[in-house]
């Protein structure tokens, strides 16, 4: 075991904080949008353009099929451009946001999909325009499962971000790769795997605690 | 005032094309509660989203005092909706929002200062009766409380006309009969025209002043409640009106007689004069009696006796109290 193991994992935890956090929260900044366009350009939402959902429809899918692993690989130009460099926690986070946000896309539009339809037929009865049903009646009714589905968003997000450390990408699942992997240290690699179940079991948590406080669909 | 021309709605479906509503021709004046009853698929909920179109009318024209709905912007037809209320069977409530919020909301996107809404909230609430949910979510009320906050949310944009769609129907006979006594308040009170689809008779005949049947998208008959309740013309209308009861069913092929009692006779005893004086006995298949625009009305299914004779001492008696009646046999409907 290295002489400053807890030194090391202490920044690998707060590398992988850093990553997983921005990147979910660049990929709900693309995702609630384009969530948002697809539900209310489908046929049956309140602005139906077969186009438009057609054509977003099909770039989501493609991006959602690449894996993550192989994603990682094929934008490295992409990302060098965009950061300069290829390797560490703030490059990483390019590949996991493309690879995060079409993710977070249909979760988005599952959520929605779940409104009851009939609140949002008596929100047009009363003259809302579009603008406001999405705003004031469509993303606020779908609060409680948006949360649910980020707090699931970020779970998957910190897998991926432990993918990246292959390719030098910081955070914990370098230190696993490099000290577990390629040094057989196995103390090391567990001690990894339990922070990182400890972390995905906190934001699933914490996650859901929100979610549920938030909903006042739920007697308390 | 609402006109419904020449209106119809089509359904492009993968197996061909639904008539939903065809040809209607509807006059309904300021200050009715204009009853619009038919079967389930009947088409009513179509044609109701035809008046604040919800749903584009295939042909034919929307008139709101005098303008037709489809040749407006969409920014006009937006304020128009805002004075063309609606209220539905599963209230439809913001269930993240609290009573008083919901109310809110209409005034919310109109502009009403936030302050001033909340006032108004607040009175309507009283008017509803439910001042002390203000801070209650949807999912802490009964149906009942549930329709009566959407009925209050629908009243905050000061509405010329309310369309209830099935409003009543999720909701059990006493709670429906409180929520129509709001409606009829609010519509007296207040002047607002109200719109009622419903598949009861008996909430036409609660509160409705005037009744249009439909039967397969097609206004078969239209007219007062009275004219309709105490005269049906069409078979449909009998079907809703005729109470059905299984002793009826049992004496298919034999001579019916339904009378009719108007305001009057209902305080009478017809049934035992009826007995007396022509010396025969009748069987009651069902009766039923209501209030009908604050009038006693009433009808009562009969089973003639088998002869000749008798049946003509009953027709006579019953034409001589001038007691409207009609034959028929039951397995002619």
């Amino acid at each position: 075991m290295p002489t400053d193991i807890w030194g090391l994992l202490g920044e690998g935890i707060l590398q992988t904080l850093y990553m997983v956090l921005t990147s979910t929260l660049c990929a709900y900044i693309l995702g609630i949008p384009i969530g948002v366009i697809l539900y209310i350009t489908d046929k049956t939402g309140i602005c139906p353009n077969r186009w438009v959902n057609t054509i977003l429809g099909i770039i989501v899918n493609l991006l959602r099929s690449i894996p993550f692993i192989i994603l990682l690989i094929a934008i490295i130009p992409f990302t060098r451009a965009l950061i300069g460099t290829t390797i560490g926690s703030t490059a990483t986070i390019v590949p996991l946001v493309v690879s995060a946000a079409p993710f977070v896309t249909r979760m988005v539009e599952s959520s929605l999909k779940e409104v009851d339809i009939g609140v949002i037929e008596a929100a047009e009865s009363m003259g809302s325009t579009r603008l406001q049903i999405i705003w004031k009646v469509l993303l606020p009714e779908a609060k409680p499962s948006l949360i649910v589905g980020a707090a699931i968003a970020i779970t998957t997000i910190l897998g991926y971000s432990a993918m990246a450390g292959f390719t030098g990408g910081g955070g914990l699942g370098t230190t696993a790769i490099n000290y577990g992997y390629y040094r057989y240290d196995t103390g090391v690699m567990l001690i990894t795997v339990a922070l990182l179940v400890i972390i995905v079991q906190i934001f699933q948590e914490v996650g859901m605690r929100i979610a549920n406080r938030s909903d006042k669909r739920i007697n308390k | 005032m609402i006109e419904l021309v020449d209106l119809c709605k089509t359904f492009s479906m993968e197996s061909g094309d639904v008539e939903a509503v065809k040809n209607v021709n509807l006059t309904i004046e300021d200050g009715d509660i204009f009853g619009i009853i038919g079967l389930s698929g009947a088409g009513k909920s179509t044609l109701v989203r035809c008046i604040n179109l919800l749903e584009r009318p295939t042909s034919g024209s929307v008139l709101f005092d005098g303008v037709d709905l489809a040749s407006l912007s969409r920014k006009e037809l937006l304020n128009v909706r805002h004075s063309i209320s609606m209220i539905f069977q599963g209230f439809n409530l913001l269930s993240q929002r609290t009573a008083l919020k919901n109310i809110c909301y209409p005034m919310e996107i109109t502009g009403v200062p936030k302050k001033e809404a909340r006032e108004k909230a607040m009175k309507l609430l009283e008017i509803v009766g439910l001042s002390d949910k203000a801070d209650s979510y949807p999912s802490q009320l009964s149906g009942g409380q549930k329709q009566r906050i959407a009925i209050a949310r629908a009243l905050a944009t000061d509405p010329k006309v309310l369309l209830c769609d099935e409003a009543t129907s999720a909701l059990d006979p006493t709670t429906t009969h409180s929520i129509l006594d709001l409606l009829k308040h609010i519509n007296e009170t207040m002047g607002v025209t109200i719109i009622v689809i419903t598949h009861e008779m008996r909430v036409v005949e609660q509160i409705c002043n005037k009744v249009a049947v439909l039967n397969k998208g097609e206004v078969v008959e239209t007219g007062t409640v009275k004219e309709v309740f105490l005269a049906p013309k069409s078979a449909m209308a009998r079907e809703l009106i005729l109470p059905k009861s299984a002793a009826v069913e049992r004496v298919d092929g034999k001579q019916l007689l339904r009378i009719v009692f108007d305001g009057n006779s209902s305080f009478e005893p017809v049934i035992s004069n009826l007995s007396l004086e022509c010396h025969t006995a009748v069987n009651i298949l069902g009766a039923d009696t209501k209030n009908i625009d604050g009038k006693a009305y009433g009808q009562m299914l009969l089973q003639l006796p088998d002869d000749e004779a008798s049946v003509y001492r009953i027709k006579a008696y019953l034409d001589s109290r001038k007691i409207r009646y009609e034959e028929g046999t039951l397995d002619a409907n």
